[in-house]
């Protein structure tokens, strides 16, 4: 690990004032990505901002038909909380997935969101459920925001404050663990959602996180496993690595789908 | 012994738990020395490549640097290897150096380049980027067949890159009796490469004591009088009265802490030059490119067989890779320690074995948890499998068919190996009736209904531990004896300090042993200690591997028992006026037969160091006795493996259902333990089986370098174990006793395979690679799809 200097400012306003005079500063979560990265010299930033100090932004809040969760709430909180259980139990399920009890308990989601990790969970959710990012600035759909691996629409100089997501009929994801890593090598989100089926995977594609129209309309006319399992996508546009070809990543999605929808019911 | 004792059989819990899991072990990186400072050891980033220049001028000048080296500083000796192994053409192995800082070239990605010792770690890695090293790449060999076959020369100085061509057997007569052979199966096998990966990664800490000159490594060990000899008369040429090496608590070894490291001697050498003592410890990612790996064979193997399916010969070629430099047992692994058990448990008459051990641009290969035993019993057992289905037998019937009956003992091997005691017979069928074999085919049945494949697979194993008579090791080519040591040292008032020259990382010697001295001089546990690690405490001592501790460790300490309870017997002879033959012992008290005479064991102690009245022409004074125990013969555990697994046809995921072991181990010491360590074995077998496989790219990269890509086993890849043991005594040594440490490696990978084949049988998949990942068992059935469709 490098020398850097470190803030850990109270406020939103702080916490940008801090970034802003920084030479080349980075906002830290849950750390959880960034931590690592540093510690194996892949990252040398001048400073790093800690938002664990913002309580502004640790909290989930239920209404109007949607779930907020602050940007710094860990996955624990959003795993265990009853909210968001009864709201978006396939949500809560998702969150509890994620990493083991120690990640879960540092790891954000507004860390995991603007890191984009192809391979994380929480943008399947994002994106599936169609959420809205709210920023310092301005807020944010999900389409609009994944834009390629470990990249997003934020600027720089963003923030992320929440996360909304709309309460969908029914939903669940289903995983697909890489035996080595336990990332998703495969994870397949469905959500019957106001405006229609949507499908989003992680894991698998070569720029992120992505939906699958073909499976969202086979969905809308027929809500069931046998409307996806089976189904292709396309393996040119999927990852291939020592775990998984493309072609076994490809099918993979097929039956992760199928299993969601029977999961969701 | 009746339960709640302390004695031989007795569960005890292990009295070394208190500190570990207390968080109160000694590990070596909790060491810190007066004045320590720290070293980074810069390592090669390529496979091969030539070192054209090193500049580290900007380096020395970095904050808080006391010095760096480079090879062209370090003119010591090569590192050694301890095992000369010949070709088939009395030829010796080719033999190259082995630099404990790469000098000219670099052979494998994590070669040591250059050390930088500074004041604080964090400084010793800035000033390393500071370094600037002219590589000139060149090509690598990784692939073994490649190496072979012309490609790059690891050592350009040997003109090959084999490193000996050698066997067993008489290939032709092996050869005569195929020719005329009822049915002769054949498999290709691949016994894939392991990273040990041993919870503590390696440490060492060097210091130099400029008032007395004597040097002292702290290290992460199995066996410091080893490391002592090896780097003090091969490396750094420093007499053993001069050179103390402790290897405190360890945190698991696995056989990657055998070997005498590069690293070990560096901060050795380095400690006098910067006149402070220097501590070095393995990030995790070093561990991954520089511990010994262990495994990675290629075979072809072939059995020739009656009508009847009886085992008439076996002919089996194999490729080692020994990676890029010979580690320190490395030329035995594939040769003494595997083809000498080809016979397994069968009476397999005549068996030729051809094994090329090949040099590759790889981190070096040595021993790993079973050394050789787990790839001859993984190559036997898929073979058998195999055999039984060409065969139309059951995999129960063609191994009862090929089974050395019980009343065979001794048995001669026709592959050098005489087993002393066995019965695998009882062990299969015990294992038969744990497992619940009758009930499978219902279980299969009903996975089927849930669209699942349910799988059966058995392995009934040998292996060859308790290592080893120095005469016959030494016959083949070992540069070292293979007995152990042991002082039983008996203080004033009774208690007893034992020092033995097995080191414990994790086995729990601490309690094992104590019960080996509780029950033969009637004491308990709190009034023994058992001491190990330290040159400067214990005798020369050759230390753990092999699962040898109980087998030759503990047989010293009986020895040395003897000794003791031989002395006491004539000090209590001498002060309660008897005959030595008068003086019964037991139960920590001596009698004079016949009479209410008696004396403890502590009272007996006590004359001993307060001898006022002994006639010194015959008796001395003190109680300390010393002893060295050379095994007359290997030990033999054996038993069956039987596993049972679920297959998701859909996305290739299998999960072991059912796994149950039941070995051999000779007398148990400790139940307990004993089943901790087959539990420890299983979990690696079944990691190698499913889970772990090192890869490297064709240009020498290691792709599996971290637990992002490399599967360790966790405890949701098992299920809860069923085993059980069936006791035959060990004849050649007092206690019975045969090994317990490594049979969960050996006997439980073909278990899981032949499982996973016969699953899949019925689908067309009637091979499986190690580890049969979901990707690689999905893309066997999808490959069988179109010939089961066609069939």
């Amino acid at each position: 690990m490098y020398d850097f200097a470190y803030h850990k400012p109270s406020s939103v306003a702080d916490a940008m004032a801090a970034l802003k005079a920084a030479d080349d500063g980075k906002f830290l979560a849950g750390g959880m990505t960034m931590i690592p990265t540093l510690k194996q010299r892949l990252a040398q930033p001048s400073d790093l901002i800690d938002l664990s100090g913002v309580g502004d932004l640790v909290g989930i809040t239920v209404s109007g038909g949607a779930v907020t969760i602050g940007a710094m709430t860990t996955h624990a909180a959003v795993a265990t909380s009853t909210d968001v259980q009864s709201a978006i139990p396939a949500l809560a399920a998702l969150a509890g997935g994620i990493g083991d009890p120690q990640v879960r308990n540092r790891g954000t989601i507004g860390g995991s969101v603007a890191n984009n990790d192809p391979a994380a969970d929480y943008p399947a959710a994002c994106l599936a459920l169609g959420a809205t990012i709210k920023t310092d600035r301005r807020e944010m759909a999900a389409d609009d925001f994944f834009t390629d691996l470990f990249e997003t629409a934020l600027a720089d100089d963003e923030i992320i404050l929440s996360v909304s997501f709309p309460k969908p009929s029914k939903a669940a994801y289903q995983k697909f663990d890489n035996p080595a890593s336990r990332y998703a090598l495969v994870g397949v989100f469905v959500a019957q959602t106001a405006g229609g089926p949507r499908v989003a995977v992680t894991g698998s594609g070569q720029n992120g996180v992505f939906r699958v129209p073909g499976m969202e309309s086979a969905l809308a006319s027929s809500w069931s496993a046998d409307a996806v399992k089976g189904m292709a996508v396309d393996a040119g546009t999927l990852n291939s690595d020592i775990h998984a070809s493309a072609e076994y990543r490809a099918h993979l999605i097929g039956v992760m789908a199928g299993r969601a929808v029977t999961a969701a019911g | 012994m009746p339960e709640g004792g302390t004695g031989i059989g007795a569960a005890v819990k292990r009295v070394e738990d208190q500190r570990f899991l207390t968080g109160r072990g000694n590990y070596t990186d909790d060491l810190n020395r007066y004045g320590q400072t720290y070293a980074y050891i810069l390592r090669s980033p390529h496979a091969h490549a030539t070192i054209n220049r090193i500049d580290t001028a900007a380096a020395k000048s970095a904050p808080g640097v006391l010095a760096v080296f480079t090879g062209e500083d370090m003119e010591v000796g090569s590192l050694p290897c301890g095992w000369q192994v010949h070709s088939k053409d009395g030829t010796p192995m080719q033999e190259p150096g082995h630099p404990p800082l790469a000098r000219g070239k670099v052979r494998h990605v994590g070669d040591q380049v250059a050390v930088v010792i500074a004041e604080t770690y964090a400084q010793a890695k800035d000033a390393a980027e500071k370094i600037t090293v002219d590589y000139g790449p060149l090509p690598a060999v990784i692939n073994m067949n490649k190496a072979l076959a012309g490609g790059a020369l690891v050592h350009d100085e040997i003109g090959t890159n084999l490193c000996y061509d050698w066997e067993i057997g008489d290939e032709a007569e092996v050869d005569a009796v195929f020719a005329k052979a009822a049915h002769v199966t054949e498999i290709d096998i691949v016994n894939n490469r392991l990273i040990p990966n041993a919870m503590e990664p390696r440490a060492a800490v060097g210091e130099f004591d400029q008032a007395t000159g004597e040097y002292t490594l702290y290290t992460t060990s199995q066996n410091p009088h080893v490391i002592r000899l090896l780097m003090g008369a091969f490396v750094l040429s420093i007499p053993e009265h001069k050179l103390r090496v402790v290897a405190p608590d360890v945190g698991g070894g696995f056989g990657s802490k055998i070997y005498h490291y590069a690293e070990e001697a560096i901060v050795t050498w380095a400690a006098p030059k910067v006149g402070r003592p220097i501590k070095w410890t393995a990030e995790r990612s070093e561990s991954f490119i520089s511990d010994a790996h262990g495994r990675d064979h290629i075979t072809h193997a072939k059995m020739a067989m009656d009508a009847d399916g009886k085992f008439l010969a076996l002919k089996v070629a194999t490729k080692a890779n020994m990676g890029a430099y010979l580690s320190t047992f490395a030329p035995c692994v594939p040769t003494y320690l595997y083809a000498t058990l080809l016979a397994g448990v069968y009476t397999t008459p005549i068996i030729h074995c051809n094994v090329k051990a090949v040099f590759t641009n790889t981190v070096p290969v040595d021993a790993y948890r079973g050394a050789g035993r787990p790839e001859a019993t993984y190559l036997l057992e898929r073979l058998v499998a195999k055999c039984a289905r060409e065969m139309g037998l059951s995999q129960v019937d063609i191994r009862r068919k090929n089974f050395i009956p019980s009343d065979a003992f001794p048995y001669q091997t026709p592959v050098a190996l005489q087993y002393d005691s066995g019965d695998y017979t009882a062990t299969l069928n015990a294992a038969l009736k744990a497992a619940d074999v009758d009930g499978f085919d219902a279980r299969r049945k009903a996975a089927e209904a849930r669209g699942k494949r349910r799988g059966l697979g058995f392995s009934t194993y040998l292996e060859a531990c308790g290592i080893a008579p120095s005469a016959v090791v030494g016959s083949l080519g070992a540069r070292a004896g293979l007995y152990e040591s042991a002082e039983v040292r008996v203080h004033p008032t009774g208690s007893v300090t034992v020092f033995t020259g097995s080191h414990s990382h994790g086995q729990g010697h601490e309690t094992t042993f104590a019960q080996l001295v509780s029950d033969r001089l009637g004491l308990p546990l709190e009034n023994i200690e058992i001491s190990h690690g330290d040159t400067n405490k214990v005798q020369f001592g050759m230390g753990t591997y092999g699962s040898r501790s109980l087998a030759v460790g503990g047989e010293a300490i009986v020895k040395a028992m003897n000794k003791v309870v031989t002395k006491a017997t004539k000090i209590a002879a001498h002060i309660m006026e008897a005959s030595e033959s008068d003086i019964e012992f037991k139960d920590g008290q001596f009698t004079v037969a016949g009479t209410d005479k008696s004396m403890a064991f502590g009272e007996v102690a006590l004359s001993a160091y307060v001898p006022h009245n002994f006639p010194h022409e015959e008796l001395e004074p003190g109680l300390d006795e010393t002893a060295f125990y050379d095994p007359l013969n290997f030990t033999y555990p054996g038993g069956c493996h039987i596993c049972e697994v679920e297959i998701d046809p859909d996305t290739g995921v299998t999960t072991v259902e059912r796994m149950t072991a039941v070995d051999d181990v000779g007398r148990v010491i400790n139940p307990m333990i004993v089943a901790g360590q087959i539990h420890g074995g299983i979990a690696q077998g079944i990691g190698q089986a499913l889970l772990e496989g090192c890869v490297y790219d064709d240009n020498g990269q290691l792709l599996t370098g971290s637990y992002m890509d490399y599967t360790m086993p966790r405890a949701d890849n098992l299920p809860s174990f069923t085993v059980g043991t069936e006791v035959t005594l060990c004849t050649h040594n007092s206690l019975g006793v045969k090994g317990c440490g490594e049979v969960g490696a050996i006997g439980s990978p073909p278990a899981v395979i032949n499982a996973v084949v016969d699953a899949l049988w019925d689908l067309g998949v009637h091979d499986m690679p190690m580890p049969a990942t979901p990707q690689t068992v999905w893309a066997a059935i999808q490959a069988a799809r179109p010939a089961a469709a066609a069939e």
